[in-house]
């Protein structure tokens, strides 16, 4: 049988991008704790609507952990308490009656917030698009099995391939890094031979922009990878310092644009 | 009359063929056009950045943050092609007949062989791009068997080859945006398009940010928009997942095919109250080694739904393993609609299982025994802690509970077989158009038809129709189009921010989505559908008096952003429960209770309906207007399917 | 079309770059200093440790190391300065509520108040000795040591003689003469001060904590991060940098403390 509860929320409401937000203080009744975290907020959205109170807003889309849009820090902690998670995937079985959740934003000066609980990545796609890709054309490509890869590599590479550009490793770092995430790029194309030919150009490529677009540097704390909904390991980012300083201090080749 | 444009000659020649035959825009040229790209999934993307490639200019749009978030990311299974990497007798002609079986003889031949015939490169493709595709030890692409096919054709990238495979299509996409030949507008929803000379040359945006109503103008327009199963309100489909952009543009003159024929997949985690938003789809491989069962009596199942009993005190032969009973030689591994069917008949008799009721089992328990738990951890670790984490209980330990959800959508945008829809100039790819799925979609073969339009189809089709235009100038900004069309757009912005009455946009949507899924959903009958018809237009009426819509235009608004597309839900809705009362017969995923042989299967009617069903718009509250597309079959025999 | 990159040290990379190159830099000092101050447990009246403390500063190439050495602390702190500001910067607003111990630890995110513990130690450490030693006023001591039986006489003073005109070593009639200024014993005075014995040991704690977290971290941050040896560089960091080392160095002030009670 599910179990009940009545909650306290602590919800950051800022009307937009240029407006003063602030902590609103929200009471939802009666929420099932096997609804997800968002459709708790759904509850309390309709509620909101019916008194003809704007909603709040948040991102959210495939509500099945892989699209990457949802965000918010629930309780200090970004995707919420459960490890492995995002918040669309988190229950409220994860709380208890009677609790007051603070839900906030990611917190970043390269994610702006847009309204409420939605801030503005597109830093991220601008990071991709510094490099984030093996330079070929749709058509002429050699057969698939032409090169084989040992699984082992594909493997690996799989796993850094697995981010889902969320944004919780930025949320989580206490210096807002992105390194997390582009190491995860970076290293998916270091490892397989497709990537082998812009190897370097793309580390470079791809930290300019990450440090143009303003994102604090890594200082090893290791908070990305433990709130990581997807478990994208530090050892990406161990390998990205590799590829760029390799490309730095012993190659020559310089950025394409 | 409707002319789908199939190239003339043997079907495994006619897209060579047409190929030579097509027009050719002269690369100096071709930076003198403008394509505009609706939706960035897997169709949007591949097709923004190959035609990007070309030397097109190129604007996308999508209504997420970024144009990696398109829904395409969450196919799970794989994608097929016809490499015949296994040896194990897989061909093009093969891929092009299963796929045109398993659609119920009701896809266009010439479409489906082209698939076939490009799924290939596909895959070469996405190697190209870095697409982490599984491998063997020995290093090379590892295959798998996938939704009952005889033949291991399946490619796939863990339990996330759609991610992968959108990833690869994005980093194609971000490449042309670095280079500046694509502008990529997220957070942008199309709300219209525009129409000069009954050609296609624009679409009307909101900018979902500042709600800004812009005019982007273009040679051409692609709605690579995705399918419309949120008309059900809940579906395996994302949140956003909507079907305006086809709808719109269905309402300027685009015509749309069989909207009924829509997909519901037997392994999804079954509805555990109302506050529900949507459904999780658990792949469909878990099929491979899970058996379905519910308990051979009603009485059982009470107590099992009563919490009395549980699963495992269910003795072997009080369990109907009904899928293996029915089907001996697919047992498990019947195709989607005869699994959904066959769980919903289980339910209607009284033994489902699950606190609702509306539940079968599908139990690991043999499997775990046969293999070992590590095993069976394997091969489907992350689907089995995703059951864990939503339901709360342990798949190791006690069967899984599905139910089927809506999953696709096999109708769309009608296209020709350019993928040009009835309005010249404007295209439909991927799962937004009708064409090559019939009245089933075969597993794995939504990704390969996504890519296929985006990479490989509509580069060459939509060079032929610019080259025909006969003038390279630009779209006139200043057209009166533009701005007749920008005014429709916010006049009915401004009707929908007038209604505030009592009902949510969400009310009414769930209330749609209990019409549909009643009376359109897994079993339809003429009485049903003529009775949701009416209760759709009643909800129409009631949404338009009786709805609340908060906020304003200028800024992110989601009461409105929602408010717009069940709108058109609930118009969509409505031709479907037409399209489907028109079909009087069953095929694939429209079953019709009217047409079934002795044995309870879909009985289809071949001599009064192998036609596409394309519908014309004629206006507000006007009945729509149906075309036929006759179907021909000259390359296989149409046969009634059989899983026995 | 090609553009220059950045250039590799103006960038966040560079610059954690030269934070984890004189950190591990000044890691491989603390051995050395270690080393040689555990003459200071010789019951000799610091005749070893004196002869040691002059051979630090008076041998050339121990004196290049040694401004090496001043500079990596420096360049290390004023490197900490910007990159904590930047990172400060790279998040203007912060959270109401953050729970920074469910997926870190409290010394990697608090490196910068270990760092600034350590800084105001080394500059009391460094007046305290170096700058007393270089500069101000020691004790004065004179070692006779008889080569043969190894019997040593000792004379000592609170006060440098008038005469002294630097260290001296000379043999006369198979008896050693060291003439030098007394730092042990200058150590030993400075040990009396419980204030001063308590600033050593919490920064040594400090130390402790900035080195579990920062030798492993410059090993990260250089790219070294294998499966194979990430065991062992995570187990010198703790254990030798993290453990052995600041107690080490801790069981100093408490030696001459308690010894002087």
């Amino acid at each position: 049988m599910s179990k009940h509860l009545n909650l306290t929320l602590k919800v950051w409401r800022q009307k937009n991008n240029k407006s003063k937000g602030q902590f609103v203080t929200i009471q939802a009744n009666d929420i099932a704790d096997d609804m997800s975290f968002l459709e708790m907020l759904d509850v309390v959205n309709e509620d909101l609507t019916r008194k003809g109170e704007d909603p709040i807003y948040f991102d959210h889309d495939c509500r099945e952990g892989i699209c990457g849009m949802c965000s918010l820090v629930i309780n200090g902690r970004p995707h919420g308490p459960m490890e492995g998670t995002t918040t669309c995937q988190l229950h409220m079985r994860s709380f208890h009656d009677g609790q007051t959740i603070v839900i906030e934003p990611w917190r970043a000066a390269a994610f702006p917030v847009l309204k409420d609980l939605a801030v503005d990545r597109t830093a991220f796609d601008r990071i991709q698009q510094a490099g984030g890709y093996v330079n070929v054309n749709t058509g002429g490509v050699p057969d698939a099995n032409t090169i084989p890869i040992p699984k082992r590599v594909a493997d690996e590479a799989f796993e850094s391939a697995t981010c889902i550009g969320c944004g919780a490793c930025v949320a989580a770092c206490k210096n807002a890094s992105a390194m997390l995430f582009v190491s995860a790029k970076v290293s998916q194309f270091a490892l397989l031979p497709q990537g082998q030919t812009e190897r370097y150009e793309r580390a470079q490529a791809m930290v300019d922009q990450m440090d143009k677009e303003g994102f604090g540097s890594c200082t090893n704390t290791g908070a990305c990878e433990a709130e990581c909904p997807v478990g994208i390991k530090l050892t990406n980012i161990a390998r990205l310092n590799r590829e760029y300083f390799t490309a730095k201090i012993f190659r020559q080749e310089d950025v394409h644009s | 009359m409707l002319d789908s444009k199939i190239p003339a000659g043997p079907l495994a020649q006619k897209w060579s063929n047409h190929k030579f035959n097509m027009k050719l825009v002269n690369p100096a040229n071709k930076r003198k056009f403008t394509i505009i790209v609706v939706g960035t999934g897997l169709a949007g993307a591949s097709a923004a950045a190959s035609l990007a490639e070309l030397g097109y200019n190129v604007k996308t749009f999508c209504y997420q943050d970024s144009p990696r978030r398109a829904h395409s990311i969450a196919a799970q299974g794989g994608i097929n092609a016809a490499k015949n990497y296994q040896n194990d007798g897989d061909s093009v002609f093969r891929l092009f007949y299963d796929t045109i079986k398993g659609g119920d003889y009701r896809a266009r031949e010439a479409n489906v062989y082209r698939l076939a015939e490009v799924s290939n490169n596909i895959i070469d493709q996405c190697v190209a791009q870095g697409v982490p595709f599984a491998r063997e030890y020995g290093g090379l692409l590892d295959n798998r068997s996938f939704g009952g096919a005889q033949v291991s054709r399946t490619f796939y990238a863990r339990g996330q080859t759609g991610q992968q495979l959108l990833l690869g299509a994005y980093s194609a996409l971000n490449r042309q945006i670095k280079k500046g030949k694509v502008q990529s507008y997220t957070r942008h929803e199309m709300l219209d398009i525009v129409k000069i000379d009954g050609h296609a040359k624009g679409i009307i945006t909101r900018d979902l940010i500042t709600g800004k109503i812009e005019a982007h103008e273009g040679h051409a327009v692609l709605l690579c928009t995705g399918g419309y199963g949120n008309v059900f309100f809940l579906s395996t489909n994302a949140m956003g997942c909507n079907v305006t952009a086809a709808w719109r543009a269905h309402k300027r003159g685009a015509f749309f095919a069989n909207p009924c024929y829509t997909q519901i997949h037997p392994t999804c985690i079954p509805v555990t109250g109302d506050h529900q938003s949507k459904l999780t789809l658990m792949s469909e491989s878990l099929r491979n080694d899970g058996r379905v069962w519910v308990p051979k009596s009603q009485e059982v199942a009470a107590k099992l739904r009563k919490g009395e009993i549980g699963p495992n005190d269910i003795k072997e032969e009080d369990r109907d393993y009904f899928l293996e009973r029915k089907y001996p030689s697919f047992g498990n591994l019947v195709p989607r609609d005869v699994a959904s069917r066959n769980a919903k008949e289980a339910v209607d008799d009284g033994r489902g299982v699950g606190k609702s009721g509306v539940a079968v089992f599908l139990d690991f328990a043999d499997a775990i025994k046969r293999l070992g738990e590590d095993t069976v951890r394997a091969k489907y670790g992350n689907l089995f802690d995703m059951y864990h984490k939503i339901t709360d209980e342990n798949p190791y330990k006690q069967p899984m509970r599905i139910y089927p959800a809506v999953h696709y959508t096999m109708g769309g945008v009608w296209v020709d077989y350019n993928l040009m829809t009835t309005v010249p100039g404007l295209y439909a790819l991927g799962e937004c158009n009708f064409s090559d799925h019939g009245a089933n979609r075969l597993g794995a073969s939504a990704l390969m038809q996504g890519l296929s339009d985006g990479y490989f189809v509509i580069p060459y089709t939509v060079g032929d129709y610019l080259a025909n235009l006969g003038t390279f100038a630009p779209v006139d900004k200043n057209h009166s189009a533009f701005e007749q069309t920008r005014k429709d757009v916010e006049d009915n912005i401004n009707k929908l921010l007038s209604l505030k009455g009592e009902k949510t946009v969400d009310d009414i949507h769930k209330q749609l989505g209990h019409i549909m899924w009643e009376y359109c959903g897994m079993a339809r009958t003429a009485e049903g559908l003529t009775k949701a018809k009416g209760l759709i237009q009643e909800l129409k009426r009631e949404f338009w008096s009786n709805a609340r819509v908060l906020g304003e235009n200028e800024e992110l608004n989601m009461s409105l952003e929602k408010a717009g597309r069940v709108a058109d839900f609930l118009e969509l809705g409505e031709l479907m429960v037409d399209d489907a009362l028109n079909r009087s017969e069953s095929c694939g995923g429209h079953f019709r209770l009217e047409s079934q042989t002795e044995e309870g299967e879909a009985k289809r009617d071949d001599e009064n309906f192998t036609y596409v069903a394309a519908w014309e718009y004629k206006g507000e509250n006007q009945p729509e207007v149906l075309h036929k597309e006759e179907l021909i079959f000259e390359n296989v025999k149409l046969t009634q399917r059989s899983y026995k | 079309m090609s553009s220059k990159s950045k250039p590799v040290l103006t960038s966040s990379l560079g610059k954690k770059l030269i934070m984890s190159l004189t950190g591990l830099f000044l890691c491989t000092f603390l051995v050395v200093h270690l080393i040689g101050n555990l003459q200071l447990f010789k019951d000799d009246a610091g005749y070893a440790f004196n002869n040691y403390a002059y051979f630090m500063t008076h041998f050339t190439p121990i004196k290049v190391v040694s401004y090496l050495l001043y500079a990596s602390i420096v360049v290390h702190a004023i490197y900490a300065l910007v990159l904590t500001r930047q990172n400060k910067a790279a998040r203007p607003v912060g959270y109401y509520q953050s729970s920074g111990n469910a997926n870190s630890k409290w010394n990697s995110r608090n490196m910068g108040i270990l760092g600034t513990v350590i800084l105001v130690f080394l500059a009391t450490h460094m007046q305290n000795f170096w700058w007393q030693y270089k500069f101000g006023t020691t004790p004065y001591v004179e070692y006779q040591t008889e080569l043969e039986s190894g019997n040593r006489q000792i004379n000592a003073s609170d006060e440098i003689p008038p005469n002294y005109d630097g260290y001296k070593i000379f043999v006369n009639n198979g008896v050693e003469v060291i003439q030098t200024k007394d730092l042990y014993k200058q150590v030993e005075y400075t040990f009396k001060n419980p204030l001063i014995v308590l600033l050593y040991v919490i920064a040594m704690a400090a130390l402790a904590f900035h080195l579990i977290h920062g030798f492993q971290s410059a090993f990260q941050t250089l790219g070294f991060n294998h499966r194979r040896y990430i065991g062992l560089i995570k187990g010198i960091g703790i254990w030798i940098f993290g453990v052995i080392i600041p107690i080490a160095f801790a069981a100093m002030p408490l030696y001459f403390y308690f010894k002087s009670l």
